[in-house]
């Protein structure tokens, strides 16, 4: 069972590598749509409306299945490694965009109005007011999301990246170690995830009782 | 009185929403060190208008001229023109995420541009003016409201604005805490202060004010010295208003 | 002219036998979602009480189900229990088994926090009309209570939709596993179906969703106040 925990750690970072890139992606998805949103943009509004609507309500693993096996069938062809990346990015930058829009949507209009009113300029109003608002208003949600994306790396193996599940399924399939494959793959979740949870819940517990001030 | 003395002017301002006029036809003009009091039942347009001074709203005509200078054009510098102009608003709308000091600061470092030492001192000692200097690293949601609405004050005082808007700021108060701002404003009035004030305390309105103005329906109804239109209003909607403000009790028969 | 792969769909009985291999996964998703509903109004009831052991059970069985991926408690039911224990269980009744882990965990949580979010004066002001406790919870605590979760309820099933996708990984034969036979099948005859059968099955969970999605925003909004 020892001799196997290296393909484990190389497993584990590949999907932690790979999550957070594909994190990074989706915050500048999310805060590019959120915008878009927010400013009403003409057309652009549409068009992060309608994905927004298709990446929430499609599985990662259907999303995948058609990046990887359907897109080559018309010379769209990607490494699994960038379609792992694409994929993650389309389905978080719909639950990213989310969780900024509602950051944004907390603040009062009037608050946007007394930064004008002391002479502030449009762009002075968001950077020193709304923004910083709405980003610690964002932040639980933010987090449940990062946590939310990496658990969804899970799938990664249907691209034949060789992540945690693709390890423990291959030592179940071929070598009959169920148990010591499955505890490993729990350890190395627990290890992956549970820091974030942590973090995420010390984050969200501070604003939410301490909130500005202390 | 001079022509210069004039601060701001409106004339003929108008404003629609689309569906029937919020604003009709008004025209005011507002004297140096001059306290104007609007007053007028809910939904008769005077938040509005004070809104449409700063360019928080939109008109459809008429034109609004503040020291000869017409704001209304299309090439307004309107973060210019609302330096010039303090507003304070029913909300206090404080910078929950800043402290006091940082709340007063944002706008002479930000807007104007001045450095800290600058203006580090003056913030202070107005905060002292209205009884707050041991507030000034306090975050907002440590204060009463009247706090807050005297530090929002003093937000707008530090921007050395040619006249105030005061947005019906006491409405939102509990009643104890009326008193501490009422107190700032008369302060600021005597001491020479161009202010135009909505609000609905009418003991306070007849105390600071230089005129009174009677909004309704979006039109001004009449305009008058507190003294005449307090005792002896000239029309019969700004006697019905008024009578709303006192109570008839009629005598038991026994 | 470019023979298009679309009409791989309408040969055969394929585009039904797609249509049937979702329904295997919208049918586990039902019996999951139901089971979860039923089993997480008891859990965030039981989350409620004041004693020690349950709220400590009940935290651990909550954080572990929703730290771990859901594919990896699929892996751990249905080769754990099976391979480990020799309990031989069906992919479908794992996947069942698993969601309501899931489900009621999340289902249990939302409960929960929409017991403790009914503000103590309500109970209070029901109280002072001289209501009895039943008539209490009766009139105004789930009234109060099923607004709020009821549009939350609705979201977990589309969350639960999306998450059956991954039974085909436990070897299931539901919508993606009969998109593979096809396109196998096909591999000569139409070389791209891949590209218009894994698009087909996208736009037709998307469909599945989408309206229940739409659904639970409506009612959300409808009811925030």
């Amino acid at each position: 069972m020892v001799e196997k925990v290296p393909l484990y750690i190389e497993a584990a970072k590949l999907t932690f590598r790979l999550g957070v890139i594909g994190i990074l992606l989706s915050l500048a998805v999310g805060l590019i749509c959120s915008l878009i949103q927010y400013y009403k943009v003409p057309v652009l509004r549409s068009v992060t409306g309608i994905y927004i609507e298709l990446s929430r309500n499609t599985p990662l693993l259907v999303q995948l299945f058609f990046l990887y096996f359907g897109l080559p069938k018309i010379g769209v062809s990607w490494s699994s490694e960038a379609c792992a990346i694409l994929g993650l990015s389309f389905l978080g930058g719909s639950y990213m965009a989310e969780a900024f829009r509602s950051g944004l949507e907390a603040i009062d209009r009037t608050q946007l109005e007394s930064g004008l009113s002391i002479g502030l300029s449009h762009r002075q109003v968001m950077q020193y007011i709304v923004f910083p608002q709405a980003l610690s208003i964002s932040v639980p949600a933010l987090c449940a999301n990062v946590i939310f994306l990496i658990k969804e790396t899970s799938v990664f193996s249907v691209v034949a990246l060789p992540d945690l599940m693709y390890v423990a399924k291959d030592l179940i399939g071929l070598h009959y170690k169920t148990d010591e494959a499955l505890f490993m793959l729990v350890i190395a979740y627990l290890i992956l995830l549970l820091p974030i949870s942590i973090i995420a819940a010390v984050l969200e517990r501070r604003l939410r009782y301490a909130g500005f001030g202390n | 009185m001079e022509k210069s003395e004039v601060v701001l002017e409106v004339r003929n301002l108008s404003k629609d929403y689309g569906n029937g006029p919020i604003l009709k036809d008004i025209s005011m003009t507002i004297q140096k060190g001059e306290v104007v009091v609007i007053i007028g039942p809910s939904g008769c347009g005077k938040s509005t208008f004070l809104r449409c001074l700063n360019g928080l709203e939109s008109i459809q005509q008429g034109e609004i001229i503040l020291d000869g200078q017409v704001i209304t054009a299309e090439k307004t510098k309107w973060t210019q023109v609302r330096q010039k102009i303090g507003m304070v608003f029913q909300s206090y709308e404080l910078f929950p995420h800043m402290s006091v000091i940082d709340n007063i600061l944002l706008g002479p470092l930000k807007a104007q541009g001045k450095q800290k030492k600058e203006v580090i001192q003056e913030a202070e000692r107005l905060l002292d003016r209205v009884g707050l200097l041991d507030k000034k690293d306090a975050y907002p949601r440590q204060l009463s409201g009247g706090q807050k609405q005297r530090v929002a004050i003093v937000r707008s005082l530090i921007m050395h604005p040619e006249i105030m808007l005061f947005d019906e700021v006491t409405a939102a108060l509990d009643p104890e805490m009326v008193r501490e701002v009422l107190d700032v404003m008369l302060e600021l009035a005597k001491s020479g202060s161009t202010m135009i004030i909505v609000t609905h305390e009418m003991q306070f309105a007849r105390a600071v004010a230089d005129k009174v103005v009677f909004f309704d329906g979006g039109d001004i109804v009449e305009t008058g010295t507190p003294e005449k239109f307090f005792t002896n209003p000239e029309t019969e909607r700004a006697r019905r208003f008024l009578n709303t403000f006192t109570f008839n009790i009629e005598e038991k028969e026994g | 002219m470019q023979d298009l792969g679309i009409r791989v769909l309408f040969m055969g009985n394929n585009f039904e036998r797609l249509l049937i291999g979702l329904w295997v996964t919208i049918k586990i998703s039902l019996i999951s979602v139901i089971l979860s509903i039923l089993f997480g109004i008891l859990l965030g009831m039981v989350m409620t009480l004041k004693n020690p052991i349950t709220r400590a059970v009940s935290k651990i069985y909550l954080e572990f189900i929703r730290i771990m991926p859901q594919l990896v408690l699929l892996f751990l039911v249905y080769f754990g229990l099976t391979k480990s224990f020799g309990i031989n269980l069906s992919g479908e009744l794992s996947a069942v088994i698993v969601f309501t882990l899931w489900g009621t965990a999340e289902m249990g949580d939302l409960v929960r926090s929409a017991l403790i979010s009914i503000p103590k004066h309500q109970y209070e002001s029901g109280a002072a009309l001289g209501l009895s406790g039943i008539q209490i919870y009766r009139y105004i605590i789930i009234p109060q209570t099923l607004r709020r979760l009821i549009p939350l309820a609705i979201n977990l099933t589309t969350r639960m939709i999306k998450t059956t996708s991954l039974i085909v990984l436990i070897g299931v034969i539901e919508v993606m596993k009969v998109a593979q036979q096809i396109i196998e099948a096909n591999r000569y005859t139409v070389p791209d179906s891949a590209l218009w059968i894994y698009g087909t099955i996208f736009f037709l969970y998307f469909i599945v969703c989408w309206p229940i999605s739409l659904l639970a925003t409506r009612l959300e909004k409808r009811w925030k106040n």
